[in-house]
């Protein structure tokens, strides 16, 4: 097993340095002067080529490549181009809030999704059945920044329980930490809990119709016991899958989510620093958060074999 | 179930905190990004300026310039040598006096960047200190415009800094955040994107006079001003008919109906002349490199129905054929109506007059502005009806700002029409406009090359009648419009809002919160 994650950990060296290039590369190719937008319009040409030779911009693509990729081998992300300030500084400034975020939604996510995906499967073709499958669908296809906009409407604005906007870190004071990410993860959790539920259902109704399952019922076992002690643990495989990959595709819904509820995250950084032409921190976030892509599809792997003792590495 | 809502409301009340009548909080348009008010010449810099800069002389509420930092100053009677004094008790943040060194540095660093600092270094011999409190200017030519170039409130105003901080080339940021204005940064507590803190200068001595304009005295109101990012303008709004803010700079139109109506909010117009938007066609390449095509787009596109698609209501626009701005010291009505009314006939008989082919006008259509995505359209249209072949490209500000500094063909990724807006202080003369420039290639975009432009504006510098400085604006408006080089699309000012606990802001320009109170809870 340590062996299987060294050697994974080893990979991941070549992936990132392949998206390191790739995301070099699109933002070479991509319009956008950073001088200009820091100077603005009013900046002289000289000025503006002054500033470009200053940040390195005038040099050949390759050679800005191999400039960065010295600089983190050594653990160097750069320094932002607008603010001045260490680009791991700043990320640092937004992990917290984004990870927050995610672990809440993936936990609420969780704790929804796998019931509503076995009794779903229980219920399988009733109206339970139906209902569960019609709200998956609704979450899955309602953009994010909808069910933002309305939870925030409601129980903010309305309601007046949740504040409109802002974040508040566990640690300063967990109950206000609650009421701050509450309704940003409810949002987020809809699309996962939809694909999580639906994808618990049918892995479900394909275990229930097995031999073993059967013989479980000739036994006299309860179909209780048989839904979560039989079925569930036996599809535990294609739901942890679609598990892993559904919490990568949160960082996507992260960049809407964080906008909307104005939290302080590495989606909104992102945004941001597209926007601003900020190369050294695109490049940062982009590798940080192909590492927790990375890491999630690797401890997805390793979770496989706690549910299913004959996966061995 | 009311036992659950009351325990909610309850809680929510006991989470929500104190809400200090000493904290101000505030949203504004767009991000803090760079902090160095004189590199940048980003209008949110420039807010962070005047909460911790001061200025030598600024605007009062009529456009006139008064002394800020200055005590006193004379002229000499040829009208090329200034001597200036400044006032008793000027301090930086640290505690160190301000002296004429750091007076001298900042204005020979602005002088650098800003386009009327330019210009005014380049008929300056000298700035000599004569002692820390006095410092002469020596002009080699006459001028009228030395003490508005150091009171302009926008575009690169002259904030005083440090020398040290001063020293710092043009090209690069300063790092050193010392100002000797109302307010000090808290440097440690700022996280870019996210928030700036601002603390009251107890230090600070206002002038006696009462605040006017970015004049007067600069009396700090509260004890401590949060400024908050919030990228997403429904969530500002929410926010602040909520009570977690105290301040919205800008309350999109589409969403003004949220806050109308509310006794807990104050809406209006803190800068009443507001922004003019424009646009410039490229010189270099067809169809515009054809003054008759320039002159029938001039006619095609008019303002009424491009302000009305962008601003609806007649109260958010006005209507301004002027290229210096309605309302200000250098408007003049010469050609105005050809960039005010739309003439078709008379577009299309310009346009067969010139022999246009059909090429593409491209016009580069910023989108992520609400104050500007629909002006495209509606020009694309209007273009269309006098007979041009109109493609819309669709960008955000910052890539249209990089886009248009291409000199190549449309075919080859280059542009035929930009659009742009400035606030109305930022282009109120021939000295402060870029819109106006037609200096060639090595120029502002669009890179027309009349000549007669820079010998006005040169003229302009050095006049010290302002009868007559008025009647050279008026001429450069008439070769601007007989030219094609520019053309205004009107005037239009943001709606800002803010809780009826807060008083005593400016209107100005710039969004300053000195003289601002906010009541407790």
């Amino acid at each position: 097993m340590a062996f299987y994650i060294l050697r994974r950990i080893i990979a991941t060296i070549p992936v990132m340095g392949v998206v390191a290039l790739l995301v070099f590369s699109l933002l070479y190719l991509a319009p956008g002067d950073p001088a200009i937008i820091i100077a603005g319009e009013s900046a002289s040409a000289e000025q503006l080529a002054k500033m470009r030779e200053d940040m390195g911009l005038d040099e050949p693509m390759p050679v800005q490549f191999a400039k960065w990729l010295g600089r983190v081998v050594t653990g160097d992300l750069g320094t932002s181009l607008h603010s001045g300030k260490r680009v791991s500084e700043m990320i640092g400034a937004r992990v917290g809030t984004t990870l927050s975020l995610a672990l809440v939604t993936i936990v609420l996510s969780l704790l929804i999704a796998i019931p509503m995906g076995v009794l779903a499967a229980w219920a399988r073709g009733r109206f339970l059945d139906k209902t569960m499958m019609t709200i998956a669908v609704l979450g899955f296809s309602t953009p994010v920044f909808v069910v933002g906009y309305a939870l925030i409407f409601t129980f903010s604005v309305k309601a007046g329980w949740f504040p409109v906007q802002g974040f508040t870190p566990l640690a300063d004071d967990p109950l206000r930490f609650l009421r701050t990410v509450t309704l940003p993860a409810f949002t987020l959790s809809l699309a996962y809990v939809a694909l999580v539920s639906r994808i618990t259902r049918s892995s479900l109704l394909e275990i229930l119709g097995e031999d073993f399952i059967r013989t479980a019922r000739a036994k006299g076992a309860t179909e209780r016991r048989i839904l979560l002690r039989h079925a569930l643990r036996n599809a535990a495989v294609p739901i942890l899958t679609v598990a892993g990959s559904a919490a990568a595709f949160l960082i996507g819904g992260v960049v809407v989510t964080e906008s909307v509820f104005n939290l302080p995250g590495m989606g909104r950084l992102v945004v941001e620093s597209v926007l601003a032409r900020d190369y050294p921190l695109i490049q940062g976030l982009i590798l940080l958060l192909s590492l927790i892509y990375i890491g999630i599809n690797l401890l997805t792997d390793l979770l496989y074999s706690v549910f299913d003792p004959r996966i061995r590495y | 179930m009311q036992r659950i809502g009351l325990a909610a409301v309850l809680l929510s009340t006991c989470l929500a905190g104190a809400v200090s009548a000493q904290n101000l909080k505030i949203a504004m348009e767009t991000r803090l990004g760079n902090l160095d008010p004189i590199l940048s010449a980003a209008h949110q810099t420039r807010e962070h300026g005047y909460l911790i800069y001061d200025t030598l002389f600024a605007e009062d509420a009529e456009g006139k310039p008064q002394p800020q930092m200055i005590d006193s100053y004379t002229l000499s009677e040829d009208g090329k040598t200034y001597r200036f004094t400044l006032r008793d008790g000027l301090a930086f943040h640290d505690g160190a006096p301000v002296t004429t060194a750091d007076v001298i540095a900042s204005i020979q660093r602005w002088g650098l960047r800003d386009r009327m600092g330019m210009a005014l270094m380049g008929i300056t011999d000298s700035i000599t200190a004569e002692d820390d409190k006095t410092f002469v200017i020596q002009l080699n030519v006459a001028s009228g415009v030395v003490i508005e170039a150091f009171a302009k409130p926008s575009g690169v105003p002259l904030f005083i800094m440090p020398a040290a901080a001063a020293a710092t080339p043009v090209t690069e940021a300063i790092t050193n955040y010392i100002g000797s204005g109302p307010f000090s940064f808290v440097e440690a507590d700022y996280v870019p994107g996210v928030k700036s803190i601002y603390l009251k200068n107890p230090a600070y001595q206002p002038r006696s006079e009462p605040a006017s304009g970015l004049a007067g005295g600069k009396v700090a109101g509260v004890e401590r001003i949060e400024r908050i990012e919030i990228a997403d303008a429904l969530t500002a709004v929410n926010s602040l008919n909520e009570g977690e803010i105290d301040f919205v700079q800008t309350v999109p139109l589409d969403l003004a109906p949220l806050i109308e109506g509310s006794d807990a909010i104050v809406s209006g117009h803190l800068d009443e002349k507001g922004y003019q938007y424009g646009y410039r066609m490229n010189f270099l390449h067809a169809p515009f490199d054809n003054k008759l095509v320039r002159l029938a787009a001039l006619n095609a596109i008019g303002q009424r129905d491009i302000l009305q698609a962008q601003y609806g209501d007649a109260k958010n626009h006005q209507v301004c054929g002027a290229v210096f701005g309605c309302g200000t010291t250098y408007e003049s009505d010469v050609l105005a109506e050809v960039a005010i009314e739309s003439d078709i006939d008379k577009a299309k008989a310009l346009l067969a007059e010139s022999g246009y082919k059909g090429e593409p006008v491209l016009i580069l259509h910023v989108t992520d502005s609400d104050a500007m995505a629909a002006v495209a359209p509606v020009m694309a249209q209007q273009l269309r009806s006098a007979g041009f072949n109109v493609e819309l490209q669709a960008m955000d500000f910052m890539t249209m700002l990089s886009r248009r500094a291409s000199k190549e063909s449309v075919p080859n990724g280059g542009w035929s029409i930009f659009i742009t807006s400035w606030q109305v202080n930022e282009i109120s003369d021939p000295l402060r406009s870029f819109m106006v420039l037609a200096n060639g290639s090595d120029g502002y975009a669009g890179w027309g090359s009349i000549p007669a432009i820079q010998e006005l504006t040169d003229a302009f510098l050095i006049e010290p009648e302002l009868e007559k400085r008025q009647a050279i604006a008026a001429d450069i408006q008439r070769i601007v419009y007989e030219e094609g080089i520019y053309a205004p699309l009107g005037q239009s000012s943001r709606l800002n809002a803010w809780s009826s606990k807060v008083e005593g802001l400016i209107p100005n320009g710039p969004t300053v919160f000195w003289n601002v109170t906010k009541a407790a809870d």
